[in-house]
């Protein structure tokens, strides 16, 4: 049995620009994200602000040249993934870390059977050295869509996506995610391109699915109400930055970012009430993004400090980090 | 305020839009996108059209606005039938009507600038002179709270919200009575969604304006509708005061609605149906399953709902519900 106290991934101080004509877009600024082992963690934030980078930062499936990581350090069971050889990425990605993308239908190659696009997975994550026959393959994919609750398998296993419609070919990613085991699932956004009831069934699938395995899972999401239902902690990210981080409890019950507060304000709630107004401004330009606290300009309690460095990310009490000099003397 | 509630500005008898995909042996093929809708907005109210990609609700804005002609059925607006293509509508009526699109990146022609976008409403339905312009443009961008140098900026050079903002003014320019909005704030972030939203809700109290809000967005609804429609598979499964809608929800896909929204607080997650959880898909607008079109996804399914269509029923008033669920309780009494 796996205890929840092992650090499975541990992202320490991360940057990470993206060279374009006119210099480089500092996107990221200093990320630091723990996640333990069998731990779902929630990355919220909204467009543009970083999340789906830090993503592709920990598998190191960045845009090959158009990238720069200045600092940090990226630490998957104690070793380093950007000092990683690409045999060793190629390890990282096909037995250790699974994807489900926020698109099903760009996810899935439209000239393969989902049969085929399942067998690939597993035949790579397995060991080289063993010979996997042909019928092992099949029989595990065709079990890996049956847990997905995929109505008649066997011919599921023969069609191709466009057969398909959008909540069964999200499930079909999650098929190939879960059909050989992992120990980290990162999901960006599996259910934002489908319908509320389908998203739903999508959630509560991954869940089953999580909790079966034991696997870590990593949340991305724009949505608040889906992080609080699906995580077991949350990092609210802006502009590059983890703002605060807390277990859905403590965070929505005490949210202490000014950015939090006006996020979770903005949400439109089932009881009624309104909509406060929202936040003010946009996001910075990560061409030059402001000095000290990139939150600052749209901040009503800005203080001198703000624009002398990045605030840390400490903690106020237990489980709840925030960096905002508002909280810090 | 909101005054003169009770006049009806827009009304939907009867409405079927089908379109035509192709040929079979049996004969043409049919999507069956709006199929018999009965709708009416009351003069000054948000009517929010709620549903599910695939039921339709588009297609209704689009039929009301003129960009199809309906396949039977009657649209009136203000007393008069204006079931006809835009392009042999009254250019008066026109004015009366506007849409404001889901994507403002595609809605705005990106090779031109704000200040032309916002003429062009001017320079087709007024007489206006010329120099008069810019005092109008100015006045269109205060209404939205942008600055007046957005005139000079083309759509790509600005933000997704100002883009809306954008879509909005010009949807305003010319005080029309009823305005669609056809998933304005669904490509947006949350808390560019609230301003945008609060924004039209002034603007509805300053310009006494009627609104037809379509969104799949629920909790959105809960908090700008007067009233909410739902709709599955081209037809109304419930409509109600939106206060009374998420508090005895008793349609029972209405209550799979709610039950799947995330949600935030506490006493949101009082308000969701307990027991209902949500299963399958919507199916094929081609293929329509017979009787109620919900059946397969029901769970409080009966035999008879497999046969027969249920009828729209009052079920207390002002809230209408078709589900063969309460038709029962109609014929004991």
């Amino acid at each position: 049995m796996k205890t929840k106290e092992d650090i499975l991934l541990n992202i320490k101080d991360l940057h990470v620009w993206y060279r374009v004509y006119s210099g480089y877009l500092k996107v990221l600024n200093g990320i630091r994200l723990m996640v333990r082992e069998g731990e779902r963690v929630g990355l919220v934030g909204e467009a543009g602000c970083g999340k789906t980078t830090t993503m592709k930062s920990i598998l190191q499936i960045l845009p090959p040249g158009d990238f720069h990581i200045p600092q940090g350090q990226i630490f998957y069971k104690g070793q380093d993934v950007l000092k990683m050889s690409f045999k060793e990425l190629l390890r990282l990605r096909s037995r250790e870390i699974a994807v489900i993308f926020q698109d099903p239908t760009a996810a899935l190659n439209p000239v393969f059977t989902i049969g085929n696009q399942i067998g690939d997975v597993i035949k790579y994550s397995a060991t080289f050295k063993d010979n996997v026959h042909k019928e092992k393959i099949k029989t595990q994919s065709i079990k890996a869509l049956k847990e997905v609750y995929l109505p008649d398998p066997e011919r599921m296993y023969i069609n191709y996506p466009f057969q398909l419609s959008g909540g069964m070919r999200q499930r079909v990613c999650i098929a190939i995610a879960i059909s050989s085991p992992r120990n980290l699932l990162i999901a960006d956004e599996p259910g934002t391109s489908l319908d509320v009831t389908i998203q739903d069934q999508i959630h509560r699938l991954l869940n089953e699915l999580v909790e079966k395995r034991n696997t870590a899972i990593i949340l991305i999401t724009h949505s608040l109400g889906v992080a609080r239902e699906m995580t077991d902690r949350i990092y609210v990210m802006y502009a590059g930055t983890i703002v605060e981080t807390a277990t859905p409890e403590i965070l929505f019950k005490n949210p202490v970012h000014p950015y939090t507060k006006g996020l979770l304000a903005s949400v439109p709630k089932i009881s009624g009430g309104g909509i406060a107004r929202g936040i003010p401004g946009k996001l910075p330009s990560y061409l030059n993004p402001p000095s000290g606290c990139r939150f600052k300009l749209r901040c009503e309690q800005e203080k001198p400090i703000c624009s002398e460095k990045p605030p840390q990310l400490l903690e106020i009490e237990k489980d709840h980090l925030v960096a905002c000099y508002l909280t810090q003397r | 305020m909101k005054q003169t509630k009770n006049n009806e500005i827009l009304k939907i008898e009867k409405l079927k839009k089908y379109f035509n995909v192709g040929k079979d042996k049996k004969g043409p093929i049919y999507v069956r996108a709006v199929d018999g809708v009965d709708l009416n907005i009351k003069d000054g109210e948000t009517l929010g059209l709620v549903g599910e990609s695939g039921s339709g609700k588009s297609t209704i804005a689009y039929t009301v606005v003129g960009m199809y002609r309906p396949t039977s059925g009657q649209i009136m607006f203000k007393g008069k039938n204006i079931g006809i293509e835009a392009s042999r509508r009254a250019l008066s009526l026109k004015k009366e009507i506007q849409i404001v699109f889901q994507d403002p990146g595609s809605s705005l022609n990106p090779r031109q600038t704000i200040e032309q976008i916002l003429t062009l409403p001017f320079r087709i339905h007024t007489q206006t002179p010329k120099r008069q312009f810019r005092k109008k443009m100015v006045e269109l961008l205060e209404k939205v709270e942008l600055s007046p140098d957005y005139l000079y900026k083309s759509p790509p050079s600005i933000g997704g919200g100002e883009k809306q903002m954008v879509a909005i003014a010009r949807a305003m320019a010319l005080n029309p009575s009823l305005i669609i909005l056809d998933e304005p704030t669904s490509a947006l972030d949350v808390s560019v969604q609230a301003k945008i939203i609060n924004k039209l809700i002034d603007l509805q109290k300053e310009m006494n304006l009627t609104y037809l809000f379509i969104t799949h967005d629920l909790s959105l609804m809960r908090n700008v509708a007067d009233r909410i429609a739902i709709m599955y598979l081209g037809k109304i499964c419930e409509v109600a005061e939106s206060a009374t809608f998420f508090e005895k929800p008793i349609h029972p896909y209405t209550q799979m609605l709610i039950s799947s929204v995330p949600v935030v607080t506490k006493e949101e997650e009082n308000l969701k149906p307990k027991k209902v959880i949500s299963t399958g898909e919507i199916p094929s607008p081609v293929n329509i399953p017979p009787g109620c079109s919900f059946h397969p996804r029901c769970l409080y399914k009966m035999p008879i709902c497999s046969k027969i269509d249920p009828e729209m029923i009052e079920f207390s008033p002002g809230h209408i519900v078709r589900c063969h669920l309460f038709a029962k309780l109609e014929n004991k009494k």
